[in-house]
């Protein structure tokens, strides 16, 4: 009924980009959902910075706005109800925020990709895989749908599914779970974009599936040479293929440093907190520590550091305006603690 | 795929019989005279009800004479109208009006209801949204020949924009009218349904995943949003022909059309049993045919549905 007849291939190209300038720094967002109930800061005055090569894992339990940060630098946001109140978003020095939509558009997919957590909901149900993939050459690349064509079957062998060739016809509920997340990773390498969100690529998937998804994102980013930013609430995934981290809390970055650093010594009660509940082979027997409490209401938050209510160090200075500012320890990175340098020197007892 | 029609054609049979020995029951079990057509509204003389009583087997039990109707049927043999005619050449007069009255009707659904649909659900909260819901609100809730007078009256009577009646032969010009008041009430549900599916495909996460591919918007719309949502909306839409093609008894006595509907409603005012029998048995025929139509074509529009 609508077939790519009236669809007409358009030439666009890459958009032009300096490549001296930082391949993506993200200063003072604030992102606001206007809600029936009120307004809820989602995210709260965050920075970024991701280097080419680099991968940069963002941490953090649901809510905290690790998602609406990553969606905000791709710019699929829902606004309504969402609405970026401050800060720019800059792309090899272009504030992506402040660009026309039509200018935004070629930027998605090209320069900037993304992977998302359900590949069996991310994909149409009604078009073959081939077709999802290739679309992407049809209207980027200005190319014909049969060279589409070949093109998703390069990628399809790329990402290791078996049978490309003969598969590039299969719907994606013809797929298993992981297969189907590898489909989603050669939509996000297609394009050999600059920077690759990868928003829990692992989540949906079986605890045997996982570590190959990841293995093969990171092979994908070392081969491309993009930047990652990895998006997960999964330690183990952090620390074995994230070079930065940036954890965040009820919309803010508490703490953010190299991947080794902040795992070996951290300077935040939260990240603390993060580290000392994942389960360990050794003390067996032990119960698993749980950060206690629940996380502030978005629409509501309380005056003061955000974690102080649950937090073992707090101190009345935590608890009033303004938070905590990230303060710079053995100059490699940052914490939003008042105490954050005895938290590196003696933990939080 | 091919076994699954022959299944669904094997099917048919039971629900045919089914149906029509319903019907012929109630048929013959409505109060009055069922004769009295055959001799200007009279009492029959007894020689002539003597004769048809054994030509029917009306003296049979209920069973016996439905099975001598259904033979008779099979053989092409359908039965006379009052007027002597025989009813299969009644109704290949009908069936072609019936059917060029729900090719506009549908013609309207398509057109007015998706399209308009579509519309509304892209100006969610805007004022054209807020009149069609209201209208399509008034659509649903009036009956189909106050619409039908109504328009009628004022767009034909008074504006003469339209012809007031159906003329012989049943031009596709004088359809436009009662084409659209067939399609209604559908057409009302049409637009909703569109307009609801299309709302809850524009917030499905493959929608999000075309706009962060950097598809142009017009794409993502007409590609992944548009052509999803029009599943629900055109099985609807085919399951409403196998209706309309039962014939519209209201619409087209309100325009005066010759078609299914009038000849069925003529038929079962006079106690034309015979008629009522034979028309409503081709109209369960069509229907059937349609809905396995509609079922297939589900199928090449969604893929994950297969029939095995």
């Amino acid at each position: 009924m609508f077939s790519q007849k009236t669809t007409s291939p358009v030439e666009e190209g890459k958009p032009e980009v300096d490549e001296n300038q930082p391949l993506l720094q993200v200063r003072d967002l604030s992102v606001v959902f206007r809600t029936r109930e009120g307004s809820a800061q989602a995210v709260n005055k965050v920075d970024l910075d991701l280097a080419r090569g680099q991968t940069l894992a963002i941490l953090g339990e649901s809510g905290s706005g690790k998602s609406v940060t990553a969606q905000a630098i791709m710019g699929i946001l829902d606004m309504p109800p969402a609405e970026i109140t401050s800060g720019t978003i800059k792309f090899r020095g272009k504030d992506l925020l402040t660009m026309p939509e039509k200018e935004r558009r070629l930027y998605r997919g090209q320069r900037i990709s993304m992977v998302f957590q359900d590949a069996l909901s991310a994909l149409n149900p009604v078009y073959t895989v081939g077709e999802q993939i290739g679309e992407l050459f049809t209207v980027h690349r200005g190319m014909s749908r049969k060279d589409a064509k070949k093109k998703s079957i390069e990628l399809m062998d790329k990402v290791r599914i078996p049978g490309a060739a003969a598969r590039v016809t299969d719907y994606p509920h013809q797929f298993s779970g992981g297969m189907r997340q590898r489909i989603m990773i050669a939509m996000a390498i297609a394009l050999d974009p600059d920077i690759i969100i990868a928003d829990e690529p692992t989540t949906a998937l079986d605890v045997t599936v996982q570590a190959q998804v990841m293995e093969l994102l990171a092979e994908m980013r070392r081969e491309t040479g993009s930047g990652l930013i990895l998006i997960t609430h999964d330690l183990g995934v952090v620390a074995e293929t994230a070079d930065m981290i940036s954890v965040m809390y009820a919309g803010r970055t508490v703490e953010h440093g190299p991947a080794t650093k902040v795992f070996a010594n951290p300077a935040h009660p939260y990240t603390l907190g993060l580290l000392e509940s994942m389960p360990r082979l050794t003390g067996a027997g032990d119960r698993l520590y749980a950060i206690p409490g629940l996380p502030p209401s978005l629409l509501n938050l309380p005056s003061g550091c955000p974690f102080a209510a649950r937090c073992p160090r707090a101190e009345d200075i935590c608890r009033q305006d303004p938070p905590p500012p990230a303060v710079e320890i053995d100059g490699t990175r940052f914490s939003a603690c008042h105490f954050a340098e005895e938290v590196v020197a003696h933990g939080v007892r | 795929m091919g076994r699954y029609v022959v299944r669904r054609l094997l099917l048919m049979i039971p629900v045919l019989i089914g149906t029509t020995f319903l019907i012929y029951s109630m048929a013959w079990a409505l109060p009055g005279d069922p004769f009295a057509s055959r001799c200007g509204q009279r009492p029959c003389p007894e020689s002539f009800v003597q004769a048809e009583t054994e030509r029917l087997h009306l003296d049979d039990p209920l069973p016996i004479q439905y099975g001598y109707f259904m033979l008779n049927m099979a053989q092409g043999d359908f039965g006379q109208t009052s007027n002597g005619e025989s009813v299969l050449e009644a109704a290949s007069r009908a069936f072609p009006v019936t059917v060029k009255l729900t090719v506009v009707a549908i013609a309207f659904e398509i057109v007015l209801g998706i399209g308009v649909g579509i519309a509304a659900a892209l100006r969610r909260g805007g004022y054209l949204d807020g009149f069609f819901l209201f209208v399509s609100l008034v659509a649903i809730s009036f009956p189909a020949f106050v619409i039908g007078y109504v328009l009628q009256y004022f767009l034909g009577v008074k504006l003469g924009l339209f012809s007031v009646t159906v003329g012989r032969g049943a031009p596709w010009e004088d359809l436009i009218l009662p084409g659209f008041v067939l399609a209604s009430l559908s057409l009302a549900y049409v637009l909703r349904l569109t307009r609801a599916t299309l709302l809850e495909t524009l917030k499905a996460d493959h929608v999000r995943t075309a706009i962060a591919k950097g598809l142009p918007r017009g794409m993502v719309l007409r590609k992944h949003v548009v052509r999803n949502s029009l599943i629900p909306v055109i099985t609807y839409i085919g399951a409403d022909v196998g209706i309309l093609l039962g014939g519209a008894i209201v619409t087209e006595g309100v325009f005066n059309i010759q078609g299914i509907g009038g000849m069925l409603f003529h038929a079962l005012s006079i106690r034309e049993n015979a008629t009522v029998v034979s028309v409503t048995t081709l109209v369960v025929l069509v229907i059937l045919l349609v809905n396995l139509l509609v079922d297939l074509l589900y199928a090449r529009l969604d893929p994950r549905i297969r029939y095995e």
